[in-house]
């Protein structure tokens, strides 16, 4: 079809009945249709390599609700008053004008399978002849009985960067010395693996800062153990002696409830009373996944380890937080990892470029303390079941402060690669 | 038997003490330096200088023999125009500066190597900078000295490297767009505009500093965490792949 044709061909669709149904997103007739649900860190990452890959040859669309995007990596650096709330938003300007991406901003209701088209919320479609579903995580509000959303307008969770960080970080900065803030963790599997811990560590450190050393922070966790436990424990014991204080269900013997109203987080135990209380829940992969069939009883997504390819639907990929990624954990850097494979395997599908055998990686950064940073990151290959891990390190007990001080510098660094690796610079 | 294993820990030993000198060591020293008794001249000592240069021997020479390396040369550097070495893939923050009119001398030296990415943002240099101005004065009294009055007569001839380290993979023609695909590991953190904000900039590097660097990270010469995890399941026609590709990049 000629640009003239195709023009006319668009006006018309333009101009008729239909506009409503579908046509606006509709593009020239024998393109391949890349179509990308979720701009985090791997939509967007996704989207960006589809289109800068490909060139003219693919017609990428990236739909996402929200304007602007808050990095939830690096959320808890605000919260400690290292970095402005404004430093973690990005725009999808870039995306659009210097890749030619299209970007929806709207919300996509349902994904139809059969006839291989997303249903927007105002109704109209957009089709694909490939679609990478990269809906990030849903809130199991109710995995902790007492809380639910609305709860979470008193305890907030800040799982989800945006308002929910902004009040979290409101009720810190109301603490007064001699108060405590109790923090309920989520159970495996769940976002960023360290994240609860660092946030414990950046309250510490904003209480410390205003001599608020009688603040308590308690976490009352129902794992054994977690991420980078000794590097934290080592931390809290040398910065912030008898500030925090975790608690593992043999201990507290289970979470019975929290009561919004009052504050209060039961346990076997004891009942905790927090001035102000973080509860971040169970989760699972992004509601409209489960819409469309493409989760299992855990509640995510399993795929592919070679092509994040759902295991349910050969034209979808799901990647990020949302999927089951074998030994990878649920980062903005994983999600990044993933999405360059699946843009990889869907640009060779849709346009016969070449495909490279898949590798990811991931790493960690967490704040301690200030200039007291610490990692952990590995490198991965699918197997036959899995994306498995094929190497690893951690940050190590004792290292000295200008290892620490570089590896934070480092993480600053990484921030600026990786938002620039999302979003296009 | 014994006398052989003793051997063998004294090498490591020793391998593991020039680790530390090279790569940890020296990002510290110019602060350990700066204790030494404060009866120096004002005058800059180029001997001391020599011994700061350490930490800058990595990707500058200087001297007669210099080349451009992962940065450029240091000869002639002074009255010389900032970023106008020919074969050198300078930031364009850095050329846009010369063309501004930065010339090198003692007092721009000076306040570039303070902080350098505050006194050319965006520069590749992924230096943090050196606090004390005694350490400043007496490494470019050292540069001073050994940097000539014109340039090196062939800086573009390319970095002398050690042979034994990475030489198989010096020897292949790296595939560039392999090394494209292998690329989107390196750029999640290394900017591809080439910006150096706490993650060094490894675009337009000469390639035998590229496949060298990354040997070191792999042979564990060079102790990096992530670097030596990263580089642990690149054979030799990925490094070469990988140097190819980004050394066709220019830096912004």
């Amino acid at each position: 079809m000629s640009d003239i044709s195709r023009r006319t061909f668009a006006l018309m669709m333009g101009a008729g009945a239909t506009t409503l149904a579908m046509p606006h997103y509709a593009r020239a007739q024998g393109k391949p249709r890349a179509v990308v649900i979720g701009g985090g860190a791997g939509g967007a990452t996704a989207a960006r390599y589809m289109a800068k890959d490909a060139g003219e040859d693919l017609d990428v669309t990236l739909i996402e609700a929200n304007p602007r995007y808050t990095t939830c990596f690096f959320s808890n650096l605000y919260l400690g008053g290292y970095r402005s709330f404004e430093s973690l938003t990005h725009g999808y300007d870039t995306l659009a004008a210097n890749y030619g991406i299209t970007v929806v901003n709207g919300r996509a209701d349902a994904i139809d399978r059969e006839a291989r088209e997303v249903v927007m919320a105002d109704g109209s479609r957009v089709p694909y002849d490939r679609l990478i579903v990269a809906p990030g995580i849903d809130l199991i509000y109710d995995s902790v009985p007492g809380y639910s959303q609305e709860a979470a307008g008193i305890m907030p969770h800040a799982w989800k960067a945006g308002p929910q960080t902004k009040l979290l970080k409101a009720g810190l900065d109301a603490i007064e010395n001699g108060q405590q803030v109790v923090m309920v963790t989520p159970p495996n599997p769940y976002r960023c693996p360290p994240g609860p811990y660092e946030r414990a560590s950046m309250m510490a450190h904003l209480f410390k800062e205003k001599g608020y050393t009688d603040c308590r922070i308690v976490i009352i966790d129902p794992k054994p153990k977690f991420s980078k436990q000794a590097l934290f424990a080592e931390g809290w014991e040398t910065y912030y002696p008898g500030m925090i204080e975790w608690y593992g269900p043999d201990v507290h013997g289970g979470i019975t409830g929290v009561n919004p109203q009052t504050g209060e987080v039961e346990t076997d135990l004891d009942t905790f009373r927090g001035d102000l209380v973080n509860v971040i829940p169970a989760q699972k992969a992004g509601s409209i996944a489960a819409s469309a069939g493409l989760t299992n009883d855990s509640g995510f997504c399993p795929i592919d380890p070679a092509s994040m390819r759902s295991q349910v639907d050969g034209n979808i990929f799901v990647i990020g937080d949302a999927s089951i990624a074998g030994d990878m954990p649920k980062s903005g850097f994983s999600a990044n990892s993933q999405a360059k494979v699946a843009a990889m395997v869907i640009r060779g599908e849709l346009t016969g470029s070449k495909v490279f055998p898949a590798k990811y990686s991931n790493t960690c950064w967490s704040l301690i303390e200030t200039n007291d940073g610490v990692k952990v990151g590995a490198q991965y290959a699918p197997t036959g079941e899995k994306i498995a891990s094929t190497g690893s390190f951690i940050s190590q007990t004792g290292e000295d402060a200008a290892l620490r001080q570089a590896t934070y510098e480092e993480s600053v660094g990484w921030y600026k690669g990786i938002t620039a690796d999302i979003f296009g610079a | 038997m014994g006398g052989a294993d003793t051997l063998r820990r004294a090498t490591r030993l020793s391998g593991r003490r020039v680790t530390l000198k090279r790569f940890v060591l020296l990002a510290v020293l110019p602060a350990l330096l700066s204790h030494a008794p404060p009866a120096r001249a004002q005058a800059g000592d180029p001997a001391r200088g020599e011994v700061l240069f350490r930490a800058c021997k990595g990707c500058h020479q200087v001297g007669a023999e210099a080349r451009n390396g992962v940065g450029p040369h240091l000869d002639g550097l002074f009255g010389r125009q900032a970023g106008v070495l020919e074969g050198f893939k300078y930031s364009g923050a850095m050329k846009t500066r010369g063309t501004d009119g930065l010339v090198w001398d003692a007092v721009t030296l000076d306040r570039y190597l303070e902080k350098p990415r505050a006194y050319v943002p965006g520069t590749r240099m992924s230096f943090l900078g050196m606090r004390e101005r005694q350490d400043r004065v007496d490494l470019i009294a050292y540069l001073k000295a050994l940097s000539r009055e014109a340039p090196a007569a062939d800086p573009q001839a390319g970095t002398q490297v050690r042979a034994e380290i990475g030489a198989a993979a010096m020897r292949l023609e790296g595939d560039p767009e392999y090394g494209e695909y292998l690329s989107s590991e390196c750029v999640t953190c290394h900017q591809i505009s080439g910006r150096a904000d706490g993650i060094p900039s490894i675009v337009g590097w000469p390639g035998q500093a590229f496949i060298r660097a990354l040997f070191e990270y792999k042979t564990n010469v060079r102790t990096h965490q992530v670097m030596q995890n990263m580089t642990t399941n690149l054979g030799n026609e990925e490094i070469a792949a990988l140097a190819a590709y980004f050394g066709t990049l220019d830096p912004q």
